[in-house]
């Protein structure tokens, strides 16, 4: 095979014969990893995922024979990649701070050595996805050895517990030697037994997420937004805060310092399930917008594939895709290259189908050894202009369950998350609600819908409002708007960059809500006995409310307010001693 | 590549806006540089696309004079390339990196590829060093710190390049013990513009810390993609080899849209939106990616490009693909502008994301976050209540939305506006914000504690 033609990040071959689709080759003398994307007679048609300057027609290309894979073995948690893999730590131990091209290093540590407990026996019978042994890989992942998911048999010799490294073999089949780690290639989804609804929620400790539209262990979400709306942020609160196993984040066309960032913070947050740095438990795959737009279109892929086998030893995995907007751009670059008729806003035709094979790798499985585990994906969409009307948000909403638009209003108000919660949904409102009665109380889906209610009025009184001025409006009116604002500043609104806002537990979550839903409960009560709105408003409990989100840690306290809150009102109508008032 | 002999090719089949089509081609690499000669002398271009056939060749200075017959093209086995020493300090090149000035080429330390290499992020350090630009629209609610990359969104008319420049003469950058430089990029603006910068940095004394890369409204409109590539590898290297504070000035970046724009159609490209080529955010992103601090180096590059927004439409794909690349973005207001306020900087709209980083207590002062975020939230509200007013009057504003509105007086007439030669510190910026908000009610003030209200307001009022 040699280069034909080299136009970006696209090169064709001639001379192609017998290379096959998806086939990773090795492209002119400088070895450019590429990938077949179109076989066309005898040419066929590289994507390159290193910048192409100074490729020559007429160069070789080389064929592999594999497919464009990852490895899958110890050592990936804690690293952070590049879109196919290349472990960035070591191409700068190797080059420096500059990402130069046709350097390699392999993706998992070759030299380290892990202590392996072996747990089949020979004799036994094993196929794809079964356990051969265990690796502590960090203190908080416990890495499961698995048979790769196209092998079977049985096997002969199981190696003895000790230290290994990637490259020892650690059991024999009469096919073949098994080792701690194994390749997949990206494009092929891991299979499973079968799929399981997904009925738990993955707990974000993000209030206006987990109260009002949850997501699903196992389920997908997308969160559109112009610039500045904040994507990013609740990105990484997710990454951070949410009660998944593994946190696998791709930083897919974005900035370079917002993987710095997450470089620099997670080794210094804690957990809070398990009081281990949040780097124990997660895996970075970083393509920046400045590096090669082909290597972003497969970091998705190459992200979703690990996703996928840490799913499969029996873990919750959450997987976040930073922008899927930017992979969306690298596939609409690519068509252009290949002179492709274009579909909407010149994204290919199949830009539907390719969201939808993403999407649909997420998902609650029973896995091949019989456990459950499950893989989330969260997508971010960075629509141009902030218009949802776009291919992209379009497009991804038909195959996401969860739907959290960011908006530019809210974010100029600085109120954050800027989530809007009258056109954002979920699907999982419903099935998740049991695991909420279960761990927080009977009420809480009451308390949802009733806060529902009170922003839903509020919206739609804010238009007369607007006319007539809030003066107008009747006494029980007053009293929803003021509930909604509580709503608005004390429980939607959550500062990620506050010590005790940043994350929410489901018991604070349940308890504010409680203490909001029961003042207005009360203060109704209040306003039928013809007291003024005014006077309610006017309560300090108004502003402890609002502030409780910062001020409140201890449950007990938080139990105090929800009684106090209730109280206050009555106080008013002379109900109880208005003693609290002084 | 090593040595070998230079073919010319006389074989140029098509010319078409600034591509050249020569065929027969042996020997050419992709993004190659290649010397155009005709008869109206050597010009410089590069490869676009290359195939067993054809070379598609982009030729700086544009196409105006070729002809089919009597253009001869030479390919050079190399990219463009400029070369980069300390002594590229105040002097003047033109967009491919040629000396402007009349004087020889500088003496060059080393040659780098204009188009220089992606950072490692894991060679990145976040960037956290306030830089003080003594405006406190800038400083107050959208600080700029060490390694950012904060454009100016203007409009034509706006004093984008007033700000810019006092952002050079102020910024304490300059005053630090550090090396600093500045290098200045034009891209297709006019002649007076440039002079005015050129004054500018004359009358402030750094004119010898200035490289100028100048790509006027009358040089190629080609050369304005290499421009600003051109000024950000002597960047690179005076901050990383030379251990500077850079701080990289581009305007205005929607010629640079533009001319990217005008190639991608000569080249028959399918379009995005309104024309744009589909790979204009990576384009963009392959400049303002080049901004920032890396591990183990001392020197930073800080990256302050200009864009007007055509019709002032910040949706408009030029400001949109900027700002989802950027840190933030600072945006000029032509009603504030109409009502006499320099800087007009529209607080609402703007936003600096790496401040959180950079302020607070050992950088500027534990109330500053908050104090900043009060300050939005209460400036939004105030707009609210402006459009209220323009239904129902004054006199159908309550008791508080009359307040919000002496707020808004106050803070849009003495903390936004300055004079152009104010050097305002950030003790006087964080307090005049104060000023602003005891014009409120106190329990309005959610976003601020109670310690910061008796600490920083009361004691002032």
């Amino acid at each position: 095979m040699r280069i034909y033609r080299v136009s970006g990040a696209v090169v064709e071959a001639e001379e192609s014969t017998g290379v096959k689709m998806h086939e990773l080759v090795l492209v002119g003398e400088a070895n450019l990893v590429g990938e077949v994307i179109r076989i066309d007679g005898d040419r066929a048609f590289v994507q390159v995922y290193e910048d192409t300057y100074g490729l020559k027609p007429g160069e070789p290309i080389k064929s592999t024979g594999n497919p464009l894979s990852v490895e899958l073995g110890p050592g990936l948690i804690g690293t952070i990649y590049d879109g196919i893999q290349r472990p960035l730590s070591s191409l700068r131990e190797k080059e420096g701070a500059f990402i130069k091209r046709g350097i390699s290093a392999p993706p998992l540590d070759r030299t380290k050595r892990w202590h392996f407990l072996p747990t089949a026996m020979v004799g036994q019978k094993v196929s794809g996805g079964q356990v051969l042994g265990y690796v502590q890989e960090t203190e908080i992942v416990k890495h499961a050895v698995l048979v790769p998911p196209d092998v079977k048999g049985e096997l002969q010799w199981v190696a003895d517990e000790g230290d290994y490294s990637l490259e020892d073999p650690i059991a024999k089949l009469p096919s073949q030697e098994l080792h701690l780690y194994h390749r997949w290639p990206v494009r092929t989804p891991r299979p499973y037994l079968e799929r399981l609804p997904a009925d738990e929620p993955l707990v974000t400790g993000q209030r206006i997420i987990d109260a009002l539209f949850p997501i699903a262990k196992g389920g997908s979400a997308i969160i559109p937004g112009g610039f500045g709306t904040g994507k990013t942020v609740v990105q990484h609160q997710l990454a951070k805060w949410a009660d998944a196993d593994v946190v696998v984040y791709v930083g897919c066309g974005e900035r370079g310092n917002e993987m710095t960032e997450v470089l620099r913070d997670f080794p210094k947050l804690v957990d809070p399930r398990t009081g281990k740095p949040l780097m124990m438990r997660t895996v970075l795959i970083a393509n920046t917008s400045n590096m090669p737009v082909a290597a972003r279109e497969a970091s998705i892929y190459t992200g979703i594939t690990i996703a996928e086998y840490f799913r499969d030893m029996g873990y919750n995995v959450a997987l976040m895709a930073d922008s899927t907007s930017r992979w969306a751009e690298a596939l609409r670059e690519i068509s252009g290259r290949l002179e492709e008729m274009p579909g909407e806003e010149g994204y290919p035709p199949y830009l539907a189908s390719r969201l939808a094979e993403f999407y649909e790798r997420a998902g609650r499985v029973k896995t091949l050894q019989g456990n459950e585990g499950s893989v989330t994906v969260v997508g971010a969409v960075s629509p141009m202009g902030g218009d949802f009307s776009e291919p992209v948000t379009q497009n991804s909403l038909r195959f996401v369950q969860v739907f959290w638009g960011l908006d530019k209003d809210l974010a100029d108000r600085r109120h954050f998350p800027s989530i809007n919660w009258i056109t954002s949904y979920s699907q999982y409102s419903s099935t998740v609600s049991s695991w909420w009665i279960k761990h927080t109380g009977e009420d809480w889906p009451d308390l949802v819908a009733e806060a529902f209610r009170v922003l839903q009025t509020e919206n739609d009184l804010e238009s007369l409002v607007r006319l007539v001025g809030i003066e107008a409006l009747p006494e029980s009116q007053k009293l929803t708007l003021l509930v909604a604002r509580i709503l608005r500043e004390g429980f939607l609104q959550q500062n990620a960059f506050n010590d005790v806002d940043t994350y929410s537990s489901p018991r604070k979550q349940y308890l504010l809500l409680k203490a909001m839903i029961g003042f207005y409960r009360s203060s109704e009560k209040v306003i039928e006995k013809k007291i003024p709105e005014a006077e309610i408003e006017g309560l300090p409990i108004v502003q402890e409310l609002i502030r409780a989100r910062f001020t409140v840690s201890e449950e007990l306290k938080l139990e105090d307010l929800v009684k106090r809150a209730e109280d206050a009102p009555k106080s008013l109508s002379g109900e109880i001693d208005r003693g609290d008032k002084m | 590549m090593g040595l070998k002999r230079r073919v010319s090719y006389a074989t140029v089949t098509q010319i078409n806006g600034p591509l050249v089509f020569i065929k027969g081609v042996k020997d050419v690499g992709y993004d190659e540089l290649v010397e155009i000669s005709s008869a109206r002398g050597r010009s410089l271009g590069r490869v676009l696309e290359v195939s067993r056939d054809v070379a598609v060749v982009e030729v700086f200075e544009g196409t105006t004079g070729l002809s089919l017959g009597g253009t001869s093209a030479t390919f050079l086995g190399r990219g463009l390339e400029v070369g980069v020493s300390q002594e590229v300090l105040g002097r003047v090149f033109d967009g491919i990196g040629e000396p402007a000035d009349g004087k020889p080429y500088p003496y060059a330390r080393e040659k780098a590829d204009i188009n220089g290499s992606p950072i490692n992020p894991t060679a990145r350090e976040y960037p956290s060093e306030f830089i003080e630009t003594g405006i406190s629209g800038i400083d107050g609610m959208d600080s700029l710190v060490r390694g950012q990359k904060l454009p100016i969104f203007s409009g034509a008319g706006l004093p984008h390049n007033a700000l810019a420049a006092q952002i050079t003469r102020q910024a304490k950058l300059l005053n630090s013990s550090e090396g600093f430089a500045i290098v200045f990029v034009a891209i297709g603006i006019t002649h007076d513009e440039a002079m005015y910068f050129r004054r500018s940095f004359e009358e402030s004394g750094a004119l010898a810390n200035v490289a100028m890369v100048l790509n006027l409204a009358d040089s190629p409109a080609v050369e304005r993609i290499t421009a600003p590539r051109v000024g950000l590898t002597m960047a690179e290297y005076l901050a990383f080899e030379e251990q500077m504070h850079v701080l990289v000035i581009m305007t205005d970046m929607t010629n640079y849209c533009n001319a990217l724009r005008e190639i991608s159609s000569s080249r028959g490209e399918i379009p995005a939106r309104k024309g744009y080529p589909g790979y204009m955010y990576t384009d963009l992103a392959s400049i303002y990616e080049r901004a920032g601090k890396i591990i183990g180096k001392k020197g930073s590059i800080t990256l302050l490009p200009i864009l007007t927004m055509p019709n002032d439409d910040i949706s408009h794909p030029i400001p949109d693909l900027t700002g989802y690349i950027t840190e933030g973005q600072i945006v000029l207001d032509r009603g504030l502008y109409r009502r006499g306020i320099y800087p007009p900087i529209d607080i609402s709209l703007s936003l600096s994301r790496l401040m959180k980083d950079g302020v607070g207590k050992g950088y500027t002062r534990e109330d500053h976050m908050d104090l900043s975020n009060q300050l939005y939230a209460s400036y939004a509200r105030m707009k609210e209540v402006r459009s209220l007013e323009t239904v129902v009057g004054e006199e159908g504003l309550s008791e508080k939305d009359r307040m919000y509105l002496k707020f808004g007086d106050f803070f849009e007439q003495r903390f936004l506006k300055q004079a152009e030669d104010e050097d305002r510190g950030i003790e006087e910026t964080l307090n005049l914000g104060w000023d602003s908000l005891a014009l409120l009610p106190e329990d309005e003030l959610s976003r601020v504690s109670p310690d910061e209200i008796s600490k920083y307001m009361k004691k002032r009022t």
